[in-house]
């Protein structure tokens, strides 16, 4: 436990540290890898229980565009408009989430109703293209450095800002890790029915991690949009964002607290990597490696790199127990 | 009634046929190997790119197609479908996503963002003063077709038979002397003919690009889902549901507000029906 917390501390003085030495270009890339990776880590906080949702898209675009619209229009905070936007995307996930989780829809039904969630939000906000700009995208209103409209030229602010989200959500991740109800979502993951059985409600719990998980991928996209200062239905809302969160989330591995984050990194360093290296010349390539790696991944690595790698630890430093407590459990440790 | 609107409506139904027979594609897929083919939609795009290339450019007619992507089929299957059988189910829907970005960014790595077409355009059909496409009139028809054939070949022949008998029981088949494995082969192959089909008809109405599967694809699993997945009839039936909600939708509103309808029409009946409307 100790060594575990050198080593939080020891990453907390890195990354304080790291804003002195690198140039603004990487300032962008870590702050893009630490939003992400919070988006990605929100995500896993149900998806570790096999809830996967393909609606994450739609509560990342409302939280976006909710508080830049009330911002452009009305003159609102942000810091009352972010609320706002993390309350819109919490109810759409308790109108959706319960009755899925009411009537049962599991696996790839859920996969498919949320899914369908993420199209119905980009489609309305492309719709709405009188308001919201459409496909255009929408800038919100510039005023320079801000604390009122939480706008600041400067990386080092939202640096800042990115660092203590990812640690919130690394927080959230291990308290829901460490609380008693994350036996109760493992049994439900296991087999909902033997669950309910012995007296879990699994409506309250599937629906209280949904909500959580829906809150904080609101949140980060309104940070996200604070950042860019634009905002693309297609980049923060429907499918292919819904697609990106799961398979970053998946390659870096679900099962761990930071196995999300190592997948944004991966993901965002291979993207501009393969981007600098080509320059324009291979639109596309960086995909055409990314899908390759993601199908070799669910093939042969269903728990993400961090997790290969912890196993592979464990395996080398107690072989015999590891083996036998896989005996002993296959479930879990298959899944 | 308003001549326009009988317009949309009429437009509606032959856009359905299309959708139909690629549904009834998805869903043989689905009954049979048990998987969610989410590329799907993304076969039909490569299916267009061939079709340009093998017929704009080599003059190759155009149902070689057919075979093309049934071969791309049956590839999909043993490359990624046929090793992660036995892993969870969300694992294998999530397989064939990657094999989708996988294709969509090869497809724009090799031929680029532009839209491209076969520079043949069939011509506008008058009827009273409606207007019909008759590239559309024709989809449909070759579209029931395809239905009506496919119908005839899982009733009729022994291999079709064992398609059925997978569908209902997948472990008592091998007891009668039927390779599981043959038939996913089989199976793979015809759900990739029906989305080469599919690809020579809607090379005659709409521009190839890499990202044409986005268009039509998610609408596809809606319409496989709500017709309960595997449930050849329902799916076909789901499929002129769907596409007279987008085609009045459209003519009332705008067209992405008729998908989100779809889309929300979707999710409502996801919680009335979970298993698909016409299920029992």
């Amino acid at each position: 436990m100790t060594a575990q917390h050198a080593m939080i501390a020891g990453l907390a003085v890195a990354l304080l540290a790291l804003p002195h030495f690198v140039a603004p270009y990487f300032m962008h890339l870590l702050i893009q890898i630490l939003l992400w990776g919070f988006v990605y880590t929100s995500w896993s906080i149900m998806g570790r229980f096999g809830f996967v949702s393909l609606g994450h898209g739609a509560f990342m675009g409302v939280g976006a565009y909710v508080p830049a619209l009330l911002w452009n229009y009305t003159g609102l905070t942000p810091w009352i408009g972010i609320p706002v936007g993390i309350g819109f995307a919490v109810l759409l996930g308790l109108i959706v989430g319960y009755p899925c989780f009411r009537l049962k829809v599991v696996g790839h039904y859920f996969a498919l109703v949320t899914l369908a969630l993420s199209q119905v939000v980009m489609l309305s906000i492309v719709a709405a293209r009188d308001v919201t700009g459409g496909s255009l995208g929408f800038t919100p209103k510039a005023v320079g450095h801000s604390w009122f409209a939480l706008q600041f030229p400067e990386k080092i602010y939202f640096y800042a800002i990115s660092v203590a989200l990812w640690f919130g959500g690394l927080a959230v991740w291990y308290w829901i890790d460490r609380g008693i109800d994350r036996e109760a979502l493992d049994a439900i993951s296991e087999d909902e029915e033997a669950a309910a059985s012995i007296g879990i409600n699994v409506i309250r719990e599937k629906l209280r991690v949904t909500l959580i998980s829906a809150g904080l991928t609101a949140l980060g996209g309104a940070i996200y949009g604070q950042y860019m200062m634009y905002l693309n239905p297609e980049t923060v809302s429907g499918i292919a964002v819904s697609l990106q969160i799961v398979f970053a989330a998946i390659v870096g591995g679900t099962y761990t607290a930071v196995g999300p984050t190592v997948g944004a990194l991966l993901t965002i360093s291979l993207n501009e990597g393969l981007r600098v290296a080509f320059g324009t010349n291979f639109i596309g390539a960086a995909n055409t490696i990314y899908g390759i790696l993601l199908v070799l991944f669910i093939v042969f690595m269903p728990r993400g790199i961090v997790g290969t790698i912890q196993d592979a630890i464990k395996g080398s430093r107690r072989g015999k127990a590891a083996f036998y407590s896989a005996i002993r459990r296959p479930s879990s440790a298959d899944q | 009634m308003d001549i326009y609107l009988l317009e949309a409506i009429i437009n509606g139904i032959l856009l359905g046929g299309v959708l139909a027979l690629l549904a009834l594609g998805l869903n043989l897929i689905f009954g049979v190997i048990d998987v969610v083919w989410i590329a799907y939609a993304d076969l039909v795009m490569c299916g267009m790119y061939l079709i340009y290339y093998l017929n704009a450019e080599l003059n190759w007619p155009l149902l070689l197609a057919c075979a093309w992507v049934a071969a791309l089929g049956v590839l999909v299957h043993v490359l990624i479908i046929a090793p992660i059988l036995g892993s969870a189910p969300i694992n294998q829907l999530l397989a064939t996503g990657g094999l989708l970005f996988f294709l969509q960014s090869f497809a724009t790595l090799l031929f680029g963002t532009d839209f491209r077409n076969i520079g043949v355009r069939l011509p506008i059909i008058e009827l009273n003063g409606i207007y019909i496409s008759s590239a559309r009139l024709l989809a449909f028809a070759v579209a029931g077709a395809g239905a009506i054939a496919l119908y005839f070949f899982l009733r009729r022949t022994f291999v079709g038979t064992a398609i059925r008998a997978i569908a209902q029981d997948r472990d008592i088949v091998g007891l009668m002397g039927i390779d599981q494995r043959h038939i996913y082969l089989v199976t793979s192959a015809i759900g990739g003919a029906l989305a080469g089909l599919a690809a020579c008809l809607l090379t005659l109405q709409y521009d190839v690009h890499p990202f044409i599967g986005n268009t039509f694809g998610p609408l596809l699993f809606m319409i496989c889902v709500l017709g309960g997945l595997g449930d050849m009839i329902g799916g076909f039936v789901a499929a002129f549901v769907m596409s007279q909600i987008i085609a009045i939708g459209g003519y009332y509103f705008s067209t992405e507000l008729s998908y989100v309808f779809a889309f929300t029409f979707f999710i409502v009946l996801m919680f009335v029906r979970p298993r698909g409307v016409f299920s029992r």
